[in-house]
């Protein structure tokens, strides 16, 4: 049984992810992959997983990724 | 996409009436040209490296007096960040991207700190009517799924910790952003998510075990 999917996506703790302070610790890292255009979550899929997941490091991503790409344009 | 601790409709009582809380990308586009610039100073008097000024012409004109304020006090704040941790860059990326985290890093726990003293939102403990609405579900479900929400209410009561359910019910029910209840309760974003993880996983369980959820979850011990 499963009628509420956004609840049972948001209840799914994916045991590949790496947590806040790694995904921290290597964020210029996988920015850097992404900008690039390589395979990133497939790299690096802890930090994919959890950037996925948690709101404040996946906005602390778009934000370092958007910087970038404003450097870049 | 529902995701930990992202505020959904948070506002900022200091910067505007009706101003939504500056998001983290347009407080960096905001940032980067002033830190590029400060960081160009103080760089170049100490004969360290001479950053390429790309472009500092980001529109501020939609930024609050609160905004910008914020932002320079992140651009202040980050550049010190970075000034006392250059001997650790150790080449694994562009230098402007690794320097660029500093300031991300500092816009985020800045926003936290904004937004805990000057909360907009309601910040009333235990919500939990407007838990269907955070969780995605739409009114005419609502009867639907009434017994599911029920079970999750009592999950959330029986079997997380007394600090699983401060957290679980300020984030999700109450919508208090991650940072902010990072600075509430003087901890770490790290410890703060690993909390919710944990409880995310228990309350799975607890309902896939009474049959409201399916029993495929890999993260589920």
């Amino acid at each position: 049984m499963n009628g509420w999917p956004a609840l049972d996506r948001f209840l799914r703790a994916d045991p590949r992810d790496v947590g806040c302070a790694e995904a921290m610790e290597m964020l210029h890292i996988y920015v850097d992959v992404v900008a690039a255009g390589e395979p990133a979550e497939q790299r690096y899929p802890g930090i994919a997983a959890h950037l996925s997941a948690c709101g404040p490091c996946g906005e602390d991503f778009e934000a370092l990724l958007a910087a970038v790409r404003d450097d870049a344009g | 996409m529902l995701v930990v601790g992202r505020p959904q409709d948070a506002s900022c009582s200091g910067c505007s009436s009706r101003a939504t809380v500056p998001s983290a990308i347009m407080l960096a586009l905001f940032l980067c040209p002033a830190i590029r610039k400060s960081w160009a100073r103080a760089a170049s008097s100490l004969g360290v490296i001479s950053p390429v000024l790309t472009r500092s012409d980001i529109c501020v004109s939609r930024s609050s007096p609160g905004f910008a304020s914020l932002a320079h006090q992140a651009a202040d704040d980050a550049l010190v960040a970075v000034m006392a941790k250059l001997g650790r860059f150790r080449g694994e990326s562009r230098f402007t991207t690794w320097a660029y985290k500093f300031a991300v890093l500092e816009v985020s726990a800045k926003l936290g700190r904004h937004f805990w003293q000057r909360p907009a939102v309601t910040l009333e403990a235990g919500q939990w009517d407007q838990l269907p609405d955070r969780l995605g579900l739409r009114p005419d479900e609502l009867a639907e799924h009434a017994e599911l929400l029920a079970a999750l209410r009592r999950a959330v009561a029986e079997d997380l910790t007394e600090r699983q359910r401060h957290v679980f019910t300020a984030i999700v029910v109450d919508g208090v952003p991650l940072d902010a209840l990072v600075v509430q309760l003087g901890s770490s974003r790290n410890a703060i998510y690993k909390t919710m993880f944990d409880a995310r996983r228990k309350l799975r369980a607890a309902l896939a075990a009474n049959g409201y959820l399916d029993d495929d979850d890999p993260g589920c011990s």
